[in-house]
């Protein structure tokens, strides 16, 4: 026996309610939580409380059981991988039919309420989205292309389209321009990561863009997609959900994130293992904040622009 | 197994049903305060009788 079975979390069949939690990535739900609420808050027609409440908490449960299939079909690599050896199922807490069973169920669950709280067609681009990051993420490019996290990115990027069409019942130009915000930023995002996780993606055999292209093509890179991230961000003042906060908010993060992304593609890996990283950190955590408050400030457009003080 | 780990796994035992029942619950309110909004806004329509011509 190794010391690593000697652990009463090994119980098999006993684990806990935060272990069953944690298979629907909760931090990841936040995210969908807060862009789902903003698609939702930003469209243009009154949503009644209880439906806006149940929309979103389908949405994110959808999210969430995304999350359960993703941990049941990479439960192999997330052994392997230090980031993610903790997840309930490589450290033996749940198995992998548990969390296969959650999220089918909840799944399934989610598509329908979401239908029948809204309309058929938040329920169905539910469904689509569920599909696109279990299958075309996890199954298929995760561990057959670089570019797996830039098309990937468009699973995590459809939340907001979500919330504006169980609000409005059809598609609009708006939520497709907050999609290719959370679209264009997880690339850099998840880069940034790759970078100071080192050999992590190497040790799983997942072709992420370090392992596949170097380290110095990685910022080059981030360096670019920051680039048209930030046409794209600062364009998106003068759309329909921009406006004069929103300008604000993304002329000063923009301004940060491109000086960021720079100065990552100036280091090479000797400075970086120097600081340990403290660079490509730093840029990671300022990603978080800069997804957050740029949908804060479409946010706040929103909800101002009824007393004539939100957009232009 | 030691008293230790059987007492480790009825608190866990006992965390995952609460936490099911809270979750039921919860489920059970939410479906509840769609159904009444869902009526009381006119967005459900009970199907009307059919009247016969002759009546």
């Amino acid at each position: 026996m190794s010391d690593a079975t000697i652990n009463s979390n090994t119980v098999t069949g006993e684990a806990g309610f935060g272990d069953y939690f944690a298979l629907l990535k909760p931090r990841v739900m936040t995210l969908v939580v807060f862009t789902a609420l903003v698609g939702l808050l930003a469209a243009p027609v009154p949503v009644h409380p209880m439906i806006g409440f149940a929309a979103i908490l389908f949405i994110a449960i959808g999210g969430g059981a995304s999350g359960a299939l993703n941990m049941w079909w990479d439960a192999d690599i997330d052994q392997v991988m230090k980031r993610t050896q903790r997840r309930p199922i490589p450290s033996g807490v749940v198995e992998r039919s548990e969390a296969l069973g959650l999220g089918l169920t909840l799944s399934a669950m989610s598509v329908v309420m979401l239908a029948l709280a809204t309309n058929l067609l938040a329920g169905a681009m539910l469904a689509f989205t569920i599909f696109f990051y279990v299958v075309v993420y996890s199954m298929w490019l995760k561990r057959s292309t670089p570019q797996n996290i830039v098309i990937g990115g468009a699973a995590g990027a459809f939340p907001p389209v979500i919330g504006w069409v169980a609000a409005t019942g059809s598609m609009a130009v708006e939520p497709w321009l907050m999609f290719a915000l959370v679209f264009m930023w997880t690339p850099p995002h998840f880069w940034a990561l790759a970078l100071f996780m080192r050999n992590d993606y190497d040790d799983a055999g997942v072709p992420m863009l370090t392992v596949t292209h170097g380290r110095p093509a990685t910022r080059r890179h981030i360096l670019a997609y920051t680039v048209l991230l930030a046409a794209l961000a600062l364009g998106t003042a003068f759309t329909a959900v921009g406006g004069p906060i929103y300008l604000v908010v993304a002329l000063v993060l923009n301004a940060l994130f491109l000086y960021g992304a720079w100065q990552i593609w100036r280091r090479d890996e000797a400075m970086s293992e120097a600081d340990n990283f403290a660079v490509e950190r730093r840029f990671f955590r300022l990603s978080l904040l800069y997804l957050a408050l740029h949908f804060a400030a479409i946010l706040a457009e929103a909800v101002l622009r009824p007393y004539g003080l939100g957009g232009w | 197994m030691s008293l230790r780990v059987t007492q480790e796994m009825h608190e866990r035992r006992f965390g995952r049903n609460l936490g099911v029942a809270l979750l039921l619950a919860g489920f059970i309110a939410v479906v509840f305060g769609l159904t009444v909004v869902k009526v009381t806004s006119g967005g459900f329509e009970p199907p009307r009788a059919p009247v016969s011509e002759g009546e």
